[in-house]
């Protein structure tokens, strides 16, 4: 039950996602044309913002509800990971004009071919996951 | 009544999308989609397959469940809090893409080029699906997040292999949307 509270966010995200039009295909291709200033405005102004709760949490200002510091996980180091990865991510995301969240609140829009979008993205993962001590870092 | 109905701005949902993040972290968990996707796998039993997926995904339930949130808000949406007015794309996009053969550009979420059901049932409809989505969900693995983890978590606190990966998200989008696009349509 305690995790209901994690339910309750991700309904408020699927309805931030759709209500700001994220999650159309043409917003995304709209934005990798640099013909709308919509999506580098939502993405650019929630980073800009969570920087400064991510501050806040670095001094101790804001804390979790337990009362503890908030410690923000370190991503995993390394160039053709990362640089490699976000580009096949990147290819994709352009394609299917959808990322991992976006994907979900389709589903809720009753859009049935993204269905198979995210078996390929499962399958996408599973793949990495085969392949992760042989890749590259 | 009508802030609810209309499409909301960038300067609305960009700050409420930093108040997800703040929300995640209140709560002691970090603010990511992709590794729901893992999940799967485990659930699916990809554990016998590789040692990578012998984790507990019971552990992973909190995750699991912001996803069926996704889905819940995602149907809210479109069945109480949606207008039928066209997303207002720029008229430049809505020609060039007429010229690449999508009609009514922004009149729907999605293309039914690419979204329609009867693509789903044809080879090179499914390949896309299924093709676009392996590139998602191998690339934001082997990037080690996505847009959530990565641009939103891993850019707001300043990590070096996070603006890496962003860089890499637009090298790839630019490459699909300017010389792929065009030859798949």
């Amino acid at each position: 039950m305690k995790n209901v509270k994690f339910l309750v966010i991700g309904v408020l995200f699927g309805i931030i996602l759709s209500k700001s039009e994220v999650v159309s295909w043409y917003r995304i291709y709209e934005m990798f044309k640099f013909q709308s200033f919509h999506m580098f405005g939502i993405i650019g102004s929630a980073v800009v913002i969570s920087m400064v709760f991510m501050q806040l949490f670095k001094n101790g200002r804001i804390k979790n509800f337990k009362g503890e510091n908030i410690i923000t996980k370190e991503k995993k180091k390394g160039l053709i990971r990362t640089v490699v990865g976000g580009t096949i991510f990147g290819l994709g995301w352009a394609l299917a004009g959808a990322c991992p969240g976006p994907m979900f609140v389709l589903v809720g829009h009753g859009i049935t071919a993204i269905l198979i979008v995210i078996l390929g993205a499962t399958i996408g993962a599973f793949v990495y996951g085969l392949l992760s001590n042989k890749l590259p870092n | 009544m009508d802030f609810i109905t209309q499409p909301w701005a960038w300067y609305v949902a960009g700050p409420m999308i930093a108040v997800i993040l703040l929300l995640m972290n209140y709560f002691g968990r970090g603010f990511g989609v992709s590794t729901n996707l893992e999940t799967f796998c485990t659930i699916g039993g990809a554990g016998k397959a590789s040692d990578y997926f012998k984790k507990d995904w019971k552990a992973q339930t909190w995750s699991l469940l912001f996803v069926v949130g996704i889905i819940v808000g995602g149907y809210i949406s479109a069945r109480y809090l949606m207008t039928a007015e066209a997303i207002a794309l720029n008229p430049k996009t809505v020609s060039e893409l007429a010229a690449l053969g999508f009609e009514n550009a922004g009149q729907s979420y999605v293309p039914s080029e690419i979204f329609s059901t009867e693509n789903i049932f044809s080879l090179k409809g499914f390949a896309i699906l299924i093709g676009a989505g392996f590139m998602v969900g191998f690339g934001s693995r082997y990037a080690g997040g996505c847009t959530s983890g990565h641009a939103i978590t891993g850019l707001s606190s300043l990590q070096l292999p996070s603006l890496l990966a962003v860089i890499g998200f637009f090298a790839g989008g630019l490459i699909m949307t300017w010389f792929l696009i065009p030859l798949l349509f």
